[in-house]
């Protein structure tokens, strides 16, 4: 038996402050993230939902047709409540990050830096080290003019759903770690100097890097962690301040998978290593479901039913309807093992349970209605 | 016939869970038939290969997988970017005493997991390697090379690394080997086949691919329809706002001996007509903008389960509908 995910209730709980959506790539976090924020906002909250690579269409309707890294007003939200919603700029969060702790010379070092040019548009774990940042910014600002009660979190569109919790973390460290402050520090010729401080394995070893990544490479880098030090005073430290939101109280983890294995089996990782880091898990969406539709006629009986029409040759369309009937209980019925697999698992977990739409959701309406199936207690008519 | 005549580099990429190990593997298979050789890579560490076809964790030894469907040998090899660090470094600057150093302050961490830059030189190195290596007969030891690419968003950095290393390493083994990765990645041996579904984020990130692809001066091979849902219904019955009628539908219960049991029967058959009939036309719609873009699609059936079968089904498909 499956606890029933009651999402308004976690919507209209003023507690709730914070909502951050995560699951493997595709499954519907943007969706899901964006209806959730919306239906709290036509609730009467005060929303902002920070939304990244949204489908094209989607982020139209939503009025989000720049990229500008501030959340505007979302138009057509009805009720006292009301909807902020931005798209994620890693880029631009990155340089603002940069611009608000360093005067304009030092700032403008740092830019133009080509290491730190690639390091904020493309290397792996900068998107979830950005979104964490944001969300960060968002919530100081929340409690500050209490502009928003309620910030809902999407999460990059990365394979693994851990990798929002792990990125941060491994880009901090690797930023304060020994190993750029080597190279960074070699430039000057402290392959040396550093080599006698911490053993000479280690000065070899910086010879090595020069050797392959060139001596350009190393003083962009040196130049880069130089500034860096100067600005913020450790990466890491800041990522994990960001880090103790995720697991205060007011926090709530919303975890969204398809009904395939993959991410099902993403979707049980991330939910044991919530449990394992104490951070508060409200409930698995599970989006994209086929439901079997409300009547008892089986895939089989279909099956008989078209086979005897196709032998007297009537009825064509309704013999390929019911085929098509037979072909969605069957779909049906894979995707309920499936869930009852992850329910045996983490029987403790709530669910809520979304149907795939005929068509895909762009636009309010579509919002509007994932939001109304997402709160329907459709769980129970899987059991 | 041939598939693909004259291209040993099949690179596969598609957005993230569109099924590109699935068409990969499914590809290995067809492009075996009848006697080839072929060697089918991974290059993100996760073992979706071996997953896939079921066997254990691949090591980074060349691992036989499977037959093709006419005889022919698929041959799978994990490149695993940090012994190919390790071993790069012995090639090319016969270091072994610093490899070790190296990995103990984290710098094949930064060069494997935060530098994609030369974990990518690394990765397209050893592919290119593997694409023109001979055998003693001075034959090409693979037939062709199928590569489980990175997603989309990251492809044609990935593929075009080597330029970027060319331009910043000036002289030296590290700018011969770009060169001549370059040279094949760029050759008409190579083919970048990009997978998709037929819905709107997939469709538009494949049409933007392989415009980036194209502009970087990457040859684009086909686009892969995958987990293309059949059309149940006659054409007719598709594009029309009542796809199936109720009448229709309740006569043609009473004739195939269903009684309605339970009211509603006859209404939500309607609805699953109007509903499929819809998806029918999503999935038009973003084919049609797919064969703007003037690439040869391939289209591939929803199968109910993936299995090494299932693979075979989809290598005949593939097979069926390939350039040759
Ligand atoms: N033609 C198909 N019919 C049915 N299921 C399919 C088909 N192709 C792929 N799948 C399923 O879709 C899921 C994703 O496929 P796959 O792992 O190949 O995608 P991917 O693009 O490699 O994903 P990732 O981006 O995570 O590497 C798998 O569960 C696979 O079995
Ligand atoms: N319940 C649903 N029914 C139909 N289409 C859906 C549903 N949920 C999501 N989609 C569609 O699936 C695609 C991917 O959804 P998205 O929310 O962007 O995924 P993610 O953020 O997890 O990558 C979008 O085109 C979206 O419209
Ligand atoms: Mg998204
Ligand atoms: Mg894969």
């Amino acid at each position: 038996m499956t606890r029933p995910f009651d999402v308004d209730a976690l919507l209209a709980d003023p507690d709730t402050r914070i909502i951050v959506c995560c699951g493997s790539g595709g499954v519907g976090k943007t969706t899901t993230a964006a209806a959730m924020a919306l239906r709290a906002a036509e609730q009467g909250r005060h929303v902002v939902v920070l939304t990244i690579a949204p489908a094209r269409r989607l982020a139209q309707s939503m009025g989000l047709t720049e990229l500008d890294n501030t959340p505007r007003a979302v138009a057509g939200v009805s009720g006292g409540g009301s909807l902020d919603a931005m798209m994620l700029d890693m880029k631009r969060t990155f340089d603002e990050l940069v611009e608000a702790h360093s005067d304009p010379e030092r700032s403008r070092q740092v830019l133009e830096n080509p290491f730190y040019q690639a390091l904020s548009s493309s290397f792996a774990g900068t998107q979830e080290y950005m979104a964490m940042e944001k969300l960060g910014q968002l919530s100081r600002t929340a409690q500050e003019d209490g502009r928003w009660d309620l910030i809902v979190v999407d999460t990059p569109p990365s394979r693994s759903a851990l990798d929002f919790l792990d990125a941060p973390e491994r880009l901090g460290s690797f930023l304060d770690g020994r190993f750029i402050r080597l190279i960074g520090g070699g430039a000057r010729g402290a392959g040396r100097g550093l080599g006698r401080v911490l053993g000479a394995g280690i000065g070899l070893a910086s010879g090595v890097m020069k050797k392959v990544l060139g001596n350009q490479l190393l003083g962009d880098v040196s130049t880069f962690v130089q500034a860096l030090d100067s600005i913020f005073g450790g990466f890491r430290a800041r990522a994990e301040e960001t880090f103790r939101i995720l697991q205060e109280p007011g926090t709530a983890f919303v975890v969204v998978a398809a009904p395939e294995p993959d991410a099902v089996r993403e979707a049980s990782y991330f939910v044991d290593r919530l449990t394992t880091e104490e951070m508060p898990l409200a409930g698995l969406v599970l989006n994209r479901v086929t439901l079997p539709p409300d009547h008892s006629l089986s895939a089989e009986e279909a099956i008989v039913g078209a086979e005897r029409l196709d032998r007297e040759g009537v009825h064509s369309p309704t013999a390929a309807l019911l085929r098509l009937h037979a072909d969605t209980m069957r779909a049906a019925r894979r995707q309920q093992n499936i869930a009852d697999r992850f329910s045996a698992a983490h029987p403790t977990v709530a669910q809520a349970v979304v149907p795939a739409l005929a068509d895909d959701v762009h636009d309010m309406a579509g919002l509007r209605e994932v939001g109304d199936l997402m709160t329907a207690d459709l769980v129970d008519t899987w059991n | 016939m041939e598939l693909w005549p004259g291209v040993r580099l099949h690179v596969v990429t598609g957005k993230g869970g569109t099924g590109k190990t699935t068409v990969a593997g499914a590809l290995a298979l067809a492009l075996a038939s009848g006697g080839n050789r072929i060697l089918l890579l991974e290059v993100e560490g996760r073992q979706g290969i071996a997953q896939l076809f079921d066997v254990p964790p691949l090591p980074y030894a060349e691992t036989r997988i499977a037959v093709g469907r006419d005889g022919g040998t698929v041959v799978a090899q994990a490149i695993d970017p940090e012994a190919a660090v390790l071993e790069y470094l012995q090639l090319f600057y016969n270091i072994k005493r610093g490899g070790a150093a190296l990995k103990k302050i984290g710098a094949i961490d930064f060069a494997t997991t935060i530098a994609p830059g030369l974990r990518d030189v690394l990765l397209t190195g050893k592919t290119g390697e593997q694409v023109r290596k001979r055998d003693r007969d001075n034959r090409f030891v693979w037939d062709a090379v199928v590569m489980d690419a990175p997603p989309t968003g990251r492809i044609t950095r990935f593929l075009n690394v080597n330029t970027e290393v060319g331009s910043l390493a000036r002289v030296g083994p590290i700018k011969n080997q770009a060169d001549s990765v370059m040279r094949v990645m760029r050759s008409p041996e190579t083919a970048v086949h990009m997978v998709t579904l037929l819905e709107e984020m997939p469709v538009q990130e494949t049409i933007e691919g392989a415009h980036d692809l194209a502009e970087a001066g990457l040859p684009v091979g086909a686009v892969f329809v995958n987990m293309l849902q059949a059309e149940e219904l006659p054409d007719a019955a598709l594009l029309s706002d009542d796809p199936v009628s109720t009448s229709e539908i309740r006569e043609g219960l009473v004739a195939a001996g269903i009684p309605e049991r339970k009211r509603g029967l006859v209404k939500a058959l309607h609805k699953e007509a109007v509903d499929h009939a819809t998806r029918v036309q999503l999935q038009r719609r973003e084919r049609d903008r797919l064969e703007e873009t003037g690439l040869p699609l391939i289209d591939l059936p929803a199968l109910p389960v993936i299995d090494l079968g299932a693979l075979y089904q989809l290598a005949a498909a593939i097979d069926e509908q390939a350039p040759r």
